[in-house]
């Protein structure tokens, strides 16, 4: 009798150890087939275009009479927008970090964490929404310009996206400087701002690093949000023109394209998956340094 | 035991047999014939299909019209495959579907073999900003902004500023069709190439330099209507043919060939008087009989 019970709890304990397995495998699974599914899918039209047409060549026309299928517009303001988003979304980021974990009143961190994640589950379509009808009317006016829907706009738009992972990433690695260092430079005789940006950052450079790397990887990301406010036009990218990004290129043409302008499409998902391949590997070597 | 499994079976099974007579002998009566009748009904109703394919500019008027036949006829189907103008063409061609769903005209060598029935008439609006001085602009000078000759609002009737294209995106049935009136097709210059008409409009609105164009059912109290070769655009004026930024709405057969019963009576339910009124509230104009 006791044996059997130790021989069921066995067979359960096995089939469980089974279930867990599978289920600890299908994240491996997903991205594996998406992978192949990416490539598989995105090489045949880059094969047809030409790797040097498709990835260098600025005019992007697959419904014209002529149809050319360069991405170099999309590839470069995609790296502009992000780019643009990391230069003001950072600095503001670690500031607000920073006040957050060093100098705010304790109720009102409690206040502001809050606040911070609410943004970070904003959805960015209401992201999207909002700077259509404020910052795209805005920058038209303040900028004196014709129209508002363009690079900078975008932006705008996306330095506020990123706002919520460079905060809260960048707020932990300030935490978990240890408290001896700053005491030491406030026993010196320093200063509490100094103290914070010569010992508190530095020391928490690599956590900084981290929450830039997924700023700009959330950045390149988006798609939604930037589609509404950036005018949507296939040009090369100028800060006060209309852009399209390499997500908003697959977004708006997928759902009718067909033939090789469906092909070019997967391609350029291709090149934004490479691209973020690419920045996830850099954010691995970075929390590796940390370690070490 | 794989014999007592099987007596088991047998028995749940005879029980199961037992009880639904019992159930069936309840529902006799006034109920029964009911119940038989509209289960035949319920086999017509996965036959009967009226397929129609083709445009995507059509989709609010065939569904439109499609979910009142349905309505009156609740053993039909109506299928509506959004292919675009062309494909909808060729396929109603090679008999792939009923009936074949077009947004212009048919070309000289497609007309040879199908007939193309109009059905509604789409105007589409070019429309600007209220605090906008133009008024009235003429088809070439449409077509001259959207190329980007004219790129200030002076030459054209406004005050001094830069004027803003805002478009659709390339699949847009009404960029497809605002082009191939004004003639612009890939010549466009666009500031602004827009997923949706009320991206459009709510831009157009936001913007005192801007021009778009959009459905004229669409067209809301915010931007201001321009006349085209000075005429206003409205039922009448698109109706007679005078306003000139419109196309049709066809339904599109093979010319000779019986359509099916079922096919036939949607195809004369979309062209009768009745779906007047549908056509209109799917924001297209119908046609005077």
């Amino acid at each position: 009798m006791k044996n059997g019970l130790k021989l069921g709890a066995k067979l359960v304990e096995r089939i469980m150890g089974g279930i867990f397995t599978l289920c600890g495998f299908a994240a491996v699974l997903f991205v594996a087939v998406i992978t192949v599914f990416l490539f598989v899918s995105g090489i045949p039209a880059i094969g047809e275009i030409g790797l040097g047409d498709f990835l260098l060549c600025t005019v992007w026309s697959p419904t014209s009479a002529n149809p050319q299928y360069g991405i170099l517009p999309f590839i470069t303001a995609s790296v502009m927008g992000t780019a643009g988003a990391i230069i003001i979304g950072v600095p503001i980021g670690l500031m607000c970090a920073v006040y957050i974990s060093k100098f705010a009143p304790k109720k009102l961190r409690g206040v502001l964490r809050e606040a911070v994640s609410l943004l970070s589950g904003i959805p960015s379509v209401v992201y999207g929404l909002v700077g259509m009808i404020i910052i795209v009317p805005a920058v038209r006016t303040v900028f004196g310009l014709p129209d508002g829907a363009n690079l900078f706009s975008a932006i705008i738009v996306l330095s506020i996206m990123i706002l919520p992972s460079v905060i809260s990433v960048s707020e932990t690695a300030i935490n978990a400087v240890p408290h001896e260092f700053e005491e030491g430079s406030l026993a010196l005789g320093a200063t509490k701002t100094e103290t914070v940006f010569k010992i508190s950052v530095p020391a928490a450079k690599s956590g900084i690093l981290a929450s830039v790397v997924l700023g700009i990887g959330r950045a390149i990301g988006e798609a939604m949000a930037v589609m509404m406010v950036s005018g949507n036009v296939a040009n090369m990218p100028k800060l006060f023109g209309s852009v399209r990004f390499l997500t908003t290129a697959v977004a708006s043409e997928m759902s009718y394209s067909s033939g090789l302008q469906r092909k070019a499409l997967f391609s350029i998902a291709l090149v934004l998956f490479i691209f973020i391949l690419i920045i996830n590997f850099v954010l691995n070597f970075v929390i590796k340094r940390k370690k070490d | 035991m794989k014999n007592t499994g099987k007596k088991r079976f047998i028995g749940v099974f005879t029980a199961a047999m037992l009880s639904a007579a019992l159930l069936a002998g309840c529902s006799s009566g006034d109920a029964q014939p009911a119940e038989t009748n509209s289960s035949t009904q319920q086999t017509q109703q996965t036959q009967a299909t009226v397929s129609t394919d083709g445009s995507t500019s059509m989709e609010k008027v065939i569904g439109y019209l499609s979910e009142a036949y349905i309505e009156e006829n609740k053993d039909t189907k109506v299928t509506y495959n959004p292919t675009g103008s062309g494909a909808g063409i060729q396929a109603v061609s090679e008999g792939r579907c009923d009936i074949g769903l077009s947004s212009r005209d048919l070309k000289e060598d497609e007309a040879k073999t199908l007939d193309a029935t109009v059905i509604a008439i789409d105007g589409i609006a070019v429309v600007v900003n209220p605090a906008n001085t133009a008024e009235d602009l003429s088809v070439e000078q449409i077509a001259k902004i959207y190329t980007g000759e004219i790129s200030n609002w002076k030459d054209a009737g406004g005050s001094d500023g830069a004027v803003v294209v805002i478009g659709r995106e390339a699949a847009s049935g009404t960029r497809d069709g605002f082009e191939s009136i004004t003639k612009t097709k890939d010549k466009c210059k666009y500031n602004q190439e827009l997923t949706s008409t009320g991206d459009v409009i709510q831009t157009v609105a936001s913007n005192p330099n801007a021009i778009g164009y959009a459905s004229l059912a669409a067209v809301k109290d915010t931007v201001k209507v321009l006349k085209v070769d000075g005429v206003a655009p409205s039922k009448e004026t698109v109706q007679d043919g005078t306003y000139k930024i419109q196309r049709d709405f066809v339904m599109v057969t093979k010319k000779g060939e019986k359509l099916s019963d079922d096919a036939q009576k949607f195809f004369d339910f979309a062209t009768g008087k009745s779906a007047d009124a549908l056509i209109e509230k799917a924001g297209a104009i119908p046609v005077v009989r």
